[in-house]
């Protein structure tokens, strides 16, 4: 088996930076649309107060809103590629060897997402979350006496956990743990290629065993921080398992396409219909487990009907002047019934068109999920999907797309010691 | 009824995929291969087209689904209009786990009953033992013998040829 180098062009980079520098150019449009609109749609859909109060911050709010948005669906992404490695390696998985070191590569966003996450927390937090307003948990007014009418008891009650220093040091923790893990695995990846030898196939499960632990926990956690606490009152003990099922499909759904781009390209060459049809199972399957859960969460709030966990609901049907039932109609239908009914058959999943349409449906859609997550709890009726989203995404967009290129040339895409290659190549479905 | 076969006994894995396509190729009919345990790549050279159940699957899910539907909505919303728990009559969200269950019901049933008919596979079923090495260590490839059509000794010749490291003759009440 030889050593298969990627190599990416100085017109594919460009290509690259063109996406970002057009995402600046949207973003700079769209904030300049905002800033100068923003005004006369606020005074005619909130009344004097939010006209007066409001109205300075409504685009740094957007922006802001966008950057956390963005940062959280690549930030998963990039910490699925690693879930993928640790399982495969954790399953004794020989069918995956061939395609590896695609998700391998995608960890290396993590320390920009990681960055990306503090700054626009320190700078946007108070945009983002409700909770990190000091007045809610106050009970009285400064003289002590006076009850404070801005106290919030129900939030003032989470303030263990959702207080700003515990949420920052969380924070960092499970970046520093995800690219702890994220390097050494990939540093034996590598370290096989040069050495050979079984050695590093073992401490490879062990190192894997230990991240999926890891994992278990920060996946749940780290989306109760940063998805679920920005509708603060709001609680559901699905949540965490609802962001990892959409990082997961989104993970799966880029290593897949990637799979497919570099073929198209004449790079994988080992790579066959039969490790594209399982790929294609992967993205099948794992759409349907997020409806599952998806549904799971929604029919238990339905039925149940208490009134403020169907707040959740409501805000995106009916609530908000119906402002996101088309996004909440669209979600399901793009993300559920799109791949459950174009990727059932088999030949479906072993064509690599079928794949492309189907992957970037289910990236784009999970975006919108993501969008559904957080917009309504935060922009209101103001959110909207214009240049600001389009420019902001195609930056996120252009540097992962950088960075895990980057990450892709940096080692052969075959790796070529590891024991499970033969059985990777005579794979067969 | 008995019919005449000619048995090529194999005892390697890859002799036996190389001497099917061989056999094949010389234009010879190959009634059935029997092996001790299933053997990757078998159903290619054989020419041994896809199954069709995943068809019959689909069509008996989407009767479940139509019927768990069709069923829910007329009992609960027609025939004897309910509420419960203060929702329409007609309140989809609570039909859809019996939806799920009964389409897969269906799917699962439907697949397994069809498989029963089209391989004619009831209690009765007899199955014809070739020889009995290939529940073993051996691999046997049967090749119906028609009269005064095969030429014996070529295909004889055509399967040791091919690594056979016996070949019988045997005759089978079908």
């Amino acid at each position: 088996m030889t050593e298969e180098r990627l190599i990416i062009s100085r017109k594919t980079n460009n290509k690259f930076f063109l996406m970002i520098a057009i995402g600046v150019v949207l973003l700079i449009a769209g904030i300049i649309i905002a800033a100068l609109s923003g005004g006369g749609h606020h005074a005619e859909g909130h009344g004097e107060a939010a006209a007066a109060g409001h109205e300075a911050a409504h685009w740094s709010k957007r922006l802001y809103m966008n950057l956390w948005l963005n940062n959280v669906y690549f930030t998963g992404i990039a910490l699925v590629g690693v879930f993928f490695v640790a399982v495969q390696y954790v399953a004794y998985a020989g069918w995956s060897v061939l395609i590896k070191r695609i998700p391998e590569a995608m960890g290396y966003y993590l320390p920009i997402g990681g960055v990306v996450m503090l700054i626009t927390f320190l700078l946007g937090g108070h945009d983002i979350f409700h909770w990190t307003h000091d007045y809610l948990y106050n009970q009285f007014l400064e003289d002590g006496v006076t009850p404070n009418p801005q106290y919030d008891p129900i939030i003032a009650g989470k303030a263990p956990y959702l207080n700003f220093w515990f949420f920052l040091i969380r924070m960092i923790a499970y970046f520093v743990l995800w690219i702890l893990f994220f390097n050494w695995l990939r540093r034996n990846s590598i370290g096989e290629d040069l050495h050979g030898g079984t050695n590093y196939y073992h401490k490879s499960i062990r190192i894997s065993a230990m991240f999926l632990v890891v994992f278990g926990v920060t996946s749940s956690t780290s989306a109760w921080d940063w998805v679920l606490s920005i509708d603060t009152h709001w609680f559901s003990t699905m949540f965490g398992w609802y962001v990892f099922a959409s990082w997961w499909v989104s993970g799966l759904s880029v290593i897949t396409l990637t799979v497919i781009i570099l073929k198209q390209n004449g790079y994988l060459k080992l790579v066959n219909a039969n490790h594209i049809h399982d790929l294609g199972k992967f993205v099948f399957a794992f759409s349907i487990f997020w409806t599952y859960i998806w549904f799971s969460q929604f029919m238990l709030i339905w039925y149940a009907n208490i009134p403020e966990e169907s707040i959740y609901f409501i805000e995106r049907l009916g609530g908000n002047g119906g402002h996101f039932k088309w996004i909440f109609f669209t979600n399901l239908l793009i993300n559920f019934a799109f791949p459950f009914l174009v990727l059932m058959t088999r030949d479906a999943k072993r064509q690599m068109i079928m794949l492309k349409i189907v992957t970037i449906a289910i990236l784009i859609g999970h975006w919108l999920d993501f969008y559904l997550m957080m917009m309504p709890g935060t922009m209101r009726t103001d959110a909207g999907i214009g240049f600001i989203e389009i420019g902001t995404t195609l930056i996120f967009l252009g540097v992962f797309l950088i960075t895990f290129t980057k990450g892709l040339t940096k080692a052969s895409l075959v790796p070529v010691n590891h024991p499970f290659l033969e059985e990777s190549v005579h794979h067969h479905v | 009824m008995t019919k005449k076969f000619v048995l090529g006994i194999y005892d390697d894995e890859d002799v036996l995929l190389q001497a099917i396509e061989n056999v094949r190729a010389a234009g010879t009919n190959i009634y059935e291969v029997f092996s001790p345990y299933p053997i990757h790549g078998i159903d290619d050279v054989l020419g041994i087209k896809r199954s069709r159940l995943p068809i019959v699957a689909f069509f008996c899910g989407l009767f479940g689904t139509s019927f768990a539907l069709w069923m829910q909505i007329w009992m609960l919303g027609f025939d004897w209009p309910m509420i419960i728990g203060g929702k329409p009559h007609i309140a989809l969200p609570a039909f859809i786990p019996v939806t799920f269950e009964l389409t897969v019901l269906c799917a699962a049933f439907g697949m397994v009953i069809t498989f029963f008919i089209v391989t004619k596979l009831k209690p009765s079923f007899k199955v014809n033992v070739f020889d009995k090495r290939s529940t073993d260590d051996k691999f046997v490839m049967a090749i119906e013998v028609k009269e005064g059509v095969t030429d014996m000794p070529a295909l004889n010749d055509l399967l040791r040829s091919n690594g056979a490291i016996e070949v019988n003759e045997k005759e089978v009440i079908k």
